[in-house]
């Protein structure tokens, strides 16, 4: 059983203390304002705080894979595959460059705006745009790791594997694989979790109070917002693995 | 006595945050095993630290018999010994310094010292504990795989890591990595809530600038451990794809027993780079907390306020920074750019400075106080001293000319021993014998922990003082046997004869420890909830040990900093954080 603890608020010792207060300036105030009581972000909940820091650290995930594999791109003694080329998709007889991978980038980057106006209707509390919307986002996302299934299907027809390509370094499958695969996994995962909060909000679980499966804790409203800032950053960290990678 | 607390926020601002939801459990499994209380997870943290740390110690008692009578053991042969180096490392850095630190006394002193119910996210508090478990599962798993556990080194440096003919070439290596990424996932787990609780779940009055020193501790070690250890996660994620798909991230072109291999092209340099980007914060991971907590043993045990309490959040602020920026200076004998070592010799040097201003400070602190010699003064004092002494020996290692001869010898193991090794695990003796009565509601037996303290510090002293000198005389590091080497002069098997024996003492001395939690679990005297007098809120709690939920109907209010010892014209000699009044005023004219 979860219950909650109420805490009345006493409110005898601030006057008792308030001729003691002295607002400090310059570097002093600055640390204070930061320090002060209770939270440091001031009207930050606990779980916006949460992803926040999480994605920090996520980022630095991305930036180690990516660092490394820049690392290995430069000082690779083998050419480099040309990723126009192997990227690119042939259609009626024309060899367009990076059109899936152009196409992909479209998809994710419309699903972040429909993410946002998710987030938006969320705040208003209209429980069936916010479903509706989230449900479209996971459906783009979902066509995202759809077609990141065609292009590697695509890559290993034509020979490509971790350990060797025909073209050029071995590095580049295995980079390849490893990153859009480790992107990949977080695109997943964020559409899972989108079509369970879908349903919860959709069955009006953040109103009704009802508690989660796992946790016995009640949900808030805030978990759509939540899910944007992850959804935004799966996104944010696209575009720049589009452009290190395909685009370099 | 000065406030320091009087920053401006002296006025209480009403709660801004509702009280959390706890979860009651109805079990004796919700309550004891799943359980989602931060001071629970703690104790299964703890334990199951001390418990992996066994292992380690265990391991170490192997390889020194070994340097002392080579063959005397007849099962360890060099790759044995090589497994056992390896796991001996791996475990006493990450499954019990790391483990204990964070998971153990951070979860159990961060929501007590900061006026919190619980951690922010009790579930995912819970996951961390089970994740870290499995990690251990799968590390001594590899124990009992065909070909045993690796044998690559605790740096699992490639190429050689992943070659088959490496001790537990074969699954050992796999099981490490695996186990690696699964502590670093739970770990994030955990690490989100500490961070949380301490930036956004603190009670009313409680402002940063009052944090006891050890929530800085662990609070920055936190922040740090989340940025470095992605870096690992990612080594180690390559360094799999390496071993199991035959890619070549980290290795090169590389013939094995005349065999030609697959790979080719990889950098074995960028897995240090990523390796050591992770393994100079975690020296700092697991050294911040111990300092903070010393911080406040000292201040508590000689009745006195912190010196320059802004100045040490400063400190431990600006070495979590600065460490990021040094890890290179573990690899100045790897083929660097000489301008490259010539940076990482400066930074190495400038975390010297904050960390003398800490040294300076617990100095400054226990001058003129008055020192009460109890076990957590002498671990404190014994800290302190064992720090300086491979602080001392760092700074010989910082420098790019005196590491090149210095590197992979003996020398090297005798300082990251002091300064990682020993002096941590000081602290973490300390802090026990100070928390114990706050988690069991009694003291640990103070005959018992004499004889423990005064064994494991001059033993220390014993087993790795000699080991500078054997180093300095060339005698390499990871060899399992030196045998009659021309440069070795015969004062080194002696010495490794007496290292061993008091090996072995200051081993005994811990089963000693050990018995006793035990033993004063039932049989230590009744400590009552504020035995050593102390201030911070986590022994001002309404019962001992606390219960769950921690503080009753209502969040204690903090007026003051954690510092108010020896406060002139005040009652007693220490005023709990929570306690309302101006200086001077006594706790019965409030009350
Ligand atoms: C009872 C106390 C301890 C003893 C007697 C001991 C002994 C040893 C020995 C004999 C070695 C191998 C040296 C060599 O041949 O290169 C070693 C390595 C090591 N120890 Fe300890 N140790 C102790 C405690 C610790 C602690 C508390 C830590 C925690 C940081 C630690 C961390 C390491 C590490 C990181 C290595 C290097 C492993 C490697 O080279 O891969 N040790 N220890
Ligand atoms: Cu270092």
């Amino acid at each position: 059983m979860v219950e909650s603890v109420q805490t009345p608020v006493p409110q005898a010792h601030s006057q008792a203390h308030s001729q003691a207060h002295r607002q400090p300036g310059g570097m002093r105030g600055f640390v204070s304002d930061w320090a002060s009581d209770q939270q440091a972000f001031k009207n930050v909940s606990w779980g916006k705080a949460m992803m926040w820091i999480f994605l920090l650290s996520d980022t630095f995930i991305f930036g180690c894979f990516l660092i490394a594999y820049m690392t290995a791109r430069m000082s690779t003694t083998v050419p480099w595959p040309n990723p126009s080329e192997v990227f690119g998709l042939t259609i009626a007889g024309h060899e367009i460059p990076l059109l899936l991978i152009a196409i992909m980038t479209f998809v994710l980057i419309t699903s972040s705006g429909t993410m946002a106006m998710a987030v938006n209707f969320g705040y208003r509390r209209e429980r069936r745009r916010t479903a509706l919307l989230m449900i479209l986002t996971a459906i783009l996302g979902a066509a995202f790791v759809g077609m990141q299934a065609f292009e590697w299907t695509k890559l290993i027809h034509e020979g490509v594997r971790p350990w060797e390509n025909p073209w050029g370094a071995a590095q580049f499958g295995s980079s390849f694989f490893m990153i859009t695969g480790f992107h990949g996994t977080h695109v997943t995962i964020g559409v899972i979790f989108l079509f369970i909060v879908a349903r919860k909000v959709w069955r009006g679980d953040f109103d009704t109070g009802r508690r989660g499966f796992f946790t016995s804790r009640k949900g808030r409203y805030e978990i759509v917002e939540i899910m944007g800032l992850y959804w935004h950053f799966v996104d944010l960290v696209w575009v720049f693995i589009f452009a290190f990678f395909y685009l370099w | 006595m000065v406030d320091a607390s009087h920053d401006g926020n002296d006025v209480i601002t009403p709660a801004a945050v509702e009280d959390v939801e706890l979860y009651h459990p109805h079990s004796w499994w919700t309550r004891y095993v799943f359980s989602q209380d931060a001071k629970v997870i703690a104790i299964q943290y703890a334990c199951t630290a001390i418990a992996i740390g066994l292992v380690a110690l265990v391991l170490s008692w192997l390889m020194r018999i070994q340097l002392a009578f080579p063959g005397a053991l007849p099962f360890i042969d060099a790759d044995r010994y090589y497994q056992f180096i390896t796991m001996h490392g791996m475990i006493m850095v990450i499954y019990l310094l790391t483990a204990l630190f964070l998971g153990g006394f951070g979860n159990y002193l961060i929501p007590l010292m900061v006026g919190a119910r619980d951690m922010v996210f009790p579930y995912a508090n819970m996951l961390s504990y089970w994740l870290y478990l499995l990690a251990v599962l799968v590390l001594v798993a590899s124990f009992f795989t065909p070909g045993g556990p690796t044998g690559a080194g605790w740096t699992l440096y490639p190429p050689q890591a992943i070659l088959s003919n490496t001790p537990g070439g074969e699954w050992g290596i796999i099981l490490m990595l695996v186990s690696l990424i699964i502590f670093v996932i739970g770990f994030t787990m955990g690490g989100l809530n500490y961070v949380v609780t301490v930036l956004q779940g603190r009670t009313r009055g409680m402002t940063l600038m009052r944090l006891p020193l050890t929530v800085w501790g662990i609070f920055t070690a936190t922040v740090m451990a989340l940025l470095a250890f992605p870096a690992l996660f990612v080594a180690c994620v390559m360094m799999l794809f390496d071993r199991m798909a035959g890619t070549s991230f980290f290795m090169p072109a590389i013939v094995e027993m005349g065999e030609q291999l697959k790979h080719g092209g990889g950098s074995p340099i960028m897995f240090q780079h990523l390796f050591w980007f992770f393994g100079h914060p975690e020296v700092y991971i697991v050294a911040l907390p111990a300092f903070g907590i010393v911080s406040d043993l000292i201040s508590t045990h000689a009745r006195k306020n912190i010196f320059g309490y802004r100045m040490m959040v400063w400190a431990i602020v600006i070495i979590g920074a600065l460490s990021f920026v040094v890890w290179a200076h573990h690899m100045y004998v790897s083929g660097m750019n000489p301008y490259f070592g010539y940076f990482f010799a400066t930074t190495t040097l400038i975390i010297a400075v904050p960390t003398a201003i800490k040294v300076y400070n617990w100095a400054l602190t226990l001058w003129r106080g008055n020192i009460h010699l109890t076990l957590p003064m002498l671990f404190s004092l014994a800290f302190i001293v064992t720090f300086v002494n491979g602080g001392l020996t760092g700074l010989f290692l910082g420098n790019v000319v005196v590491d090149v001869p210095l590197s992979d010898t003996m020398f090297v193991v005798a300082h990251f021993h002091m300064v990682m090794g020993v002096a941590p695990i000081l602290v973490i003796f300390g802090a026990i014998y100070h928390w114990y009565p706050k988690v069991t509601g009694r003291m640990l037996n103070e005959a018992m922990g004499q004889l423990h303290f005064w064994i494991t510090f001059l033993g220390a002293y014993l087993i790795f003082f000699p080991m500078h000198y054997v180093g300095l005389v060339g005698v390499p590091r990871r060899y399992y046997e030196i045998g009659e080497t021309s440069f070795v002069p015969a004062s080194v098997h002696d010495l490794n004869v007496f290292i061993t024996v008091v090996a072995l003492i200051v081993g005994a001395a811990q089963m000693l420890f050990l018995f006793n939690l035990v033993w004063s679990l039932r049989h230590g005297r009744e400590a009552g909830g504020n035995p050593w007098r102390a201030t911070t809120l986590e022994w001002q709690t309404p019962q001992t040990p606390p219960v769950h939920g921690n503080w009753g109907k209502e969040l204690p209010i903090v007026y003051r900093w954690a510092y108010d010892y020896s406060v002139p014209g005040a009652a007693e000699d220490f005023i709990p954080q929570n306690q309302p009044g101006t200086l001077g005023v006594t706790r019965e004219a409030v009350a």
